[in-house]
């Protein structure tokens, strides 16, 4: 069996907390149990990429299989870059995770009113694709003052986003193209 | 990136500028930490005595936006003290190039301008060209007019007492610094730059980062383990949105958008690839017209032939000479011009310069959609600060999108490493990825335009290409196949025949004939017939320099050093052979190289080295930085909209009235913008203060997500104004103090916090006081977190770039009440 380091860390950790208490005369077994219980019983590990800065840090997430919640997220140890070390942004992770402030529901906004309502996704992306295609055909160029043809849609904007994954950015771009949207920008120019 | 994260550790000597990676990149510091541990020295030159100067062997103060004049004296210094590199030099970049007679430089302006556009016509400054159509050369570096004596000219006015009076900077923290780093120009010293928005965020932006390219270009730092030119980026995947397109000008790989003039698809072509007579240039962007096609196959599929030019007349077309660049964005919104608007990932109320004029730009939209995890400053901007949500009509939708955590996909750190992250829960509540989101709107815009045979253009909306579902949900593993490519159809090419449905292996076999398909040939090779490149794990690093080949995948062509062939000599041997990244290994036979074979990095290009073992030419040799059209680096580049030398201006709002360099005061070709909220105020009493914004650990960006999190917010729960003990006495405040921070734009209020890291500046003769504020907060939440300090900065920014100045404004702070 090849150890990572990561077990490595895990075995010696363990055993030499052990041997130290054990060395002691006391008797820790219910202890040692009940500490190894709350750190992974249950819990399955996937990687991931820290969220925040770009230097793409591996986190490790615990996830409780019974739940299916991360109930905990640490440095992954194996990383080249990070070694499992973190900083405060990434070692907060497992907050995002677990946040009760998330917005977990579509809202929307009437013209002039004062409150959000909450709304299905159904609804929220069919009125949505009928602005996107009355504020296009209402904005469509086909050609420019000088006769060119230019195929563009000068009355949509987006900007966004760096937060995204590659997959995601790219298919959105072939969104935004296909509809002639040149006003395309994000954090990058910022 | 030109390096990476752990190359770091490699460098003799680390200058930190425009950047504090200890607070902002906290876990690259300990790569920057190894280098020291190594006997390396680290250098940190900033306005503020950060926590990365804590652990630096030289500090050196600066003035925020005068960047220049320091790296102008650096160049002078390292010409006049023969620090340079001169084989490097000679063989390596344009310092040869004989420039033509048209160009001058006279009164703070190059050749060619014309006040009355404020541009310049850039051809002023082409070099001179023999018979055959290459550039003439001197190697000696003599001539009067080749680029080293024009660059050893220019900078010569940059001398030390002038340059301090401009930066603040004393004069013998300046000298330290450059005798520091200029020992890297030895051929086994290697130097590198950490850069981030400190450079990039002024009126000459660019020219910051070029001032340092020729300092890096100069010393032979370029292509080498623990050298380049190294952009510490603020976000996960700045760098790969970038790299996918998410920006006005480029399409995915860097492939120019098509403007109106460019209506056939030779045209393009033919205005963006360039060509070259020089025999030992690669010039790779010669294969542009394959990724163009293979591209435009990736988007349109089988829709995409060669009768209809592959779909290319579907992509909208921009106006010739016109920006779509952030600030023309909101400046166009704000002017009502716009009608929609996706806020996708992004808080732009808070994240852009001048707030106040954005924020007012959203109230004259129909629509807004933002998506997001948290509430925030975009999406309630109809009840923000001074608004009458009963007088603003626009209609907002909020759709939740779930975590990083919470979905599968690849993302690209600053060392242009490609990792695949994977999903550890289910999308908390309602919230969807984004990829979903995407899909699923898009789809519900087809069916419309399906629907009504009468919607505008139609074509690209019912040709894309949108098969990227596996069942109901998005599926991230069918846009990397697609984006990496495939065999359209099956091809022979030297007996090898590519199967109709395979992936491409890598990008040297990309198609301009519709045979392949790619979304991105930068990424051509990432996920192939090996499988998930992006998601290996092994550590193998049998150069011992950290490269990691096998552990995740890195553009282009797992790549970890660009331009890696300027590590080595002419005849394919590194300079420093005790750090060797790369190494031509070719059999030799009677003094010549027999046959091709490196060991080390993937090479920049698989050619034979320029010369043979005994001394030779080679005329199957290729000159190193292959994506140039001549083969070598530019130290004079004639391709920027201000000059073809970094040259000093002041940011656009400045304390002083004169600028000790020349009679030009500020960049001559900045962007301005003309509404009742562009106000500029320069030498103003009123606004006295050099203002400049940064983050704090503890958050990121406006803090939309860091906000949220108790044990940031704990941590750092407000936004406060930093001021020097000296600034705290002039105005009577106390540390703690809450006060009011005010620019021509807007104003907030911040906590007082009096510190020794920040000084005052002697510049000509007078106390310059500087202030620094983070950009992190928002009205939104927390309810005592205060406002964001973009509110602050101004509406201008690069002339080639757009990013807006908002490392460098001038600002008031004035008791509260």
């Amino acid at each position: 069996m090849k150890l990572t380091r990561r077990d490595f860390l895990k075995i010696s950790g363990a055993a030499t907390a052990g041997l130290a208490l054990s060395g002691m005369g006391l008797d820790l077994s219910t202890v040692e149990a009940y500490s190894w219980q709350l750190r992974t019983k249950d819990a399955k590990e996937t990687t991931t990429i820290c969220c925040y800065c770009s230097v793409g840090c591996g986190i490790i997430c615990h996830t409780d299989k019974k739940t299916g919640q991360v109930i905990y997220t640490e440095g992954d140890a194996d990383h080249p870059i990070n070694s499992g070390s973190l900083c405060a942004k990434g070692a907060s992770s497992y907050q995002i995770a677990q946040n009760e402030k998330r917005l977990t529901k579509v809202l929307y906004r009437a013209p002039n009113s004062s409150k959000w309502e909450a709304k299905p996704w159904d609804w929220a992306l069919k009125e949505i694709a009928k602005r996107v295609k009355k504020t296009r055909d209402a904005t469509f160029t086909l050609k420019n003052q000088k006769g060119q043809v230019v195929n563009r849609c000068d009355g949509i904007a987006s900007v966004g986003s760096a937060a995204m994954d590659n997959e995601e950015c790219w298919i959105y771009q072939a969104m935004l193209r296909a509809l002639g949207i040149v006003y395309i920008e994000h954090q990058a120019r910022i | 990136m030109t390096n990476h994260w752990i190359d770091f550790a490699n460098s003799d000597c680390i200058l930190i500028m425009g950047s504090n990676p200890a607070e902002n990149h906290p876990i690259s510091f300990r790569w920057i930490m190894k280098a020291k541990d190594k006997g390396g020295v680290v250098i940190h030159v900033d306005p503020r005595y950060t926590r990365t100067s804590t652990k630096a062997d030289i500090y050196a103060p600066l003035r925020s936006g005068t960047d220049i004049p320091f790296l102008g004296a650096m160049i002078k210094y390292i010409i006049e003290n023969n620090k340079y590199f001169n084989e490097y030099v000679v063989n390596y970049t344009n310092a040869s190039f004989i420039v033509g007679e048209k160009y001058d430089f006279k009164d703070g302006l190059f050749s060619g301008f014309n006040a009355e556009k404020r541009a310049y016509d850039a051809s002023t400054w082409a070099f001179e060209m023999d018979e055959k159509g290459v550039p003439k050369k001197d190697p000696t570096l003599q001539h009067p007019r080749c680029v080293f004596q024009l660059l050893k000219k220019h900078y010569s006015r940059y001398d030390l007492d002038t340059v301090s009076s401009i930066t603040g900077t004393p004069k013998e923290d300046m000298l330290k610094v450059f005798e520091a780093y200029s020992t890297t120009g030895a051929r086994d010293k290697a130097g590198t730059i950490l850069y981030a928005m400190g450079w990039t965020q002024h009126t000459v932006g660019v020219q910051n980062i070029r001032a340092m390219t020729i300092i890096q270009l100069l010393l032979g730092n370029m292509g080498i383990p623990g050298g380049g030119v190294n952009a510490m980026r603020g976000e996960s995947n700045v760098q790969g949105s970038t790299d996918q397109g998410l920006l006005y000008h480029i399409l995915p790989g860097y492939l120019p958008t098509p403007s109106a003039s460019l209506a056939k698809l030779e045209e393009y072509n033919k205005k963006f690839t360039p060509v070259t007579k020089e025999p030992l240039s690669a010039n790779w962007w010669q294969n542009r017209p394959k990724y163009v096609v293979s591209f435009l196959k990736a988007m349109y599929g089988d829709a995409a032939k060669p009768e209809n030019e592959f779909g290319y007349g579907w992509l909208p077309r921009l106006e010739d000479g016109k920006s779509y660049s952030w600030l023309d964005l909101f400046d166009a919104m704000y002017r009502k011009e716009l009608k929609g608007f996706f806020s996708w990932g992004m808080n732009p109320a808070c994240s852009g310069a001048n707030s106040n004029k954005t924020r007012a730009a959203m109230a004259n939209l129909e629509w807004l959609v933002v998506v997001n995890l948290f509430d925030n400053e975009t999406a309630s901007f109809w009840k923000g600060p001074g608004m009458q949500p009963k007088q603003i009509k626009t209609e907002v939708f909020f759709l939740p999108c779930c975590a990083f955590l919470e979905k599968e996909g690849s993302i690209s750190n600053s060392g242009r490493w490609t990792q695949w992250r994977y999903k550890a829960q289910e999308p908390l509540g309602q919230s969807l990825p984004d990829g979903d989101i995407i899909y699923e709107l898009f789809n519900e815009i087809r069916a419309l335009y399906k629907k009504d045979k009468a919607g505008k253009f139609p074509d690209p909306i019912l040709n894309l290409k949108w098969d990227y579902a596996e069942g109901k949900h998005f599926n991230p593993h069918l846009v990397a196949k697609a984006i990496n490519g495939y065999w359209t159809r099956d091809v022979t090419i030297k007996d090898k025949t590519y199967k109709k449905g395979e992936l491409v292996s890598a990008f040297a076999l990309l198609q301009d004939d519709g045979s392949t398909s790619s979304g991105n040939w930068l990424y051509c090779q990432s996920y192939n017939q090996d499988g998930n490149n992006m998601a290996r794990r092994d550590k193998t690093d049998e150069t011992g320099l950290g490269l990691y080949p096998k552990w995740s995948w890195a553009w282009p062509v797992n790549r970890r050093i660009i331009y890696n062939r300027a590590s080595l000599d002419l005849t394919g041997k590194p300079w420093d052979p005790k750090r060797p990244v790369l190494e031509f290994v070719g059999d030799v036979a009677d003094g010549k190289y027999t046959s091709i074979k490196w060991k080390g990095d993937v090479p920049d290009g698989p050619w034979y080295p320029l010369k043979n073992p005994d001394g030779t030419a080679r005329e199957d040799g290729r000159l190193p930085f292959i994506m140039k059209v001549d083969g070598i680096a530019s130290i004079f580049g004639p391709g920027l909209k201000d000059g073809p030398f970094p040259e000093h201006y002041e940011p656009i709002e400045c304390p002083v009235e004169k600028n000790p360099l020349s009679p030009r005061l500020t960049n001559p070709v900045v962007p301005e913008y003309t509404t009742e909220k562009d106000v500029i105020k320069t030498c103003d009493p009123r606004f006295p203060f050099v203002g400049t914004t940064y983050r704090v650990t503890e958050h990121w960006q406006t803090g939309v997500l860091t906000r949220w999190l108790p044990w940031l917010i704990e941590a750092e729960p407000q936004v406060f104004v930093e001021m020097s003990e000296e600034l705290a006495k002039l105005r009577g405040f106390a540390n703690g103090e809450k006060v009011i921070v005010e620019s021509p734009r807007g104003s907030l209020e911040a906590v007082a916090i009096v510190t020794k890291r920040f000084r005052p500046f002697k510049v000509l003769g007078q106390e310059v006081h500087q202030v620094g504020l983070p950009w992190h907060f928002g009205w939104v939440w927390p309810p005592e977190g205060g406002e964001s300090a973009n509110l602050l900065t101004p509406s201008t920014g690069d002339p080639n770039t757009r990013i807006p100045e908002s490392k460098a404004f001038m600002v008031n702070v004035r008791k509260k009440g």
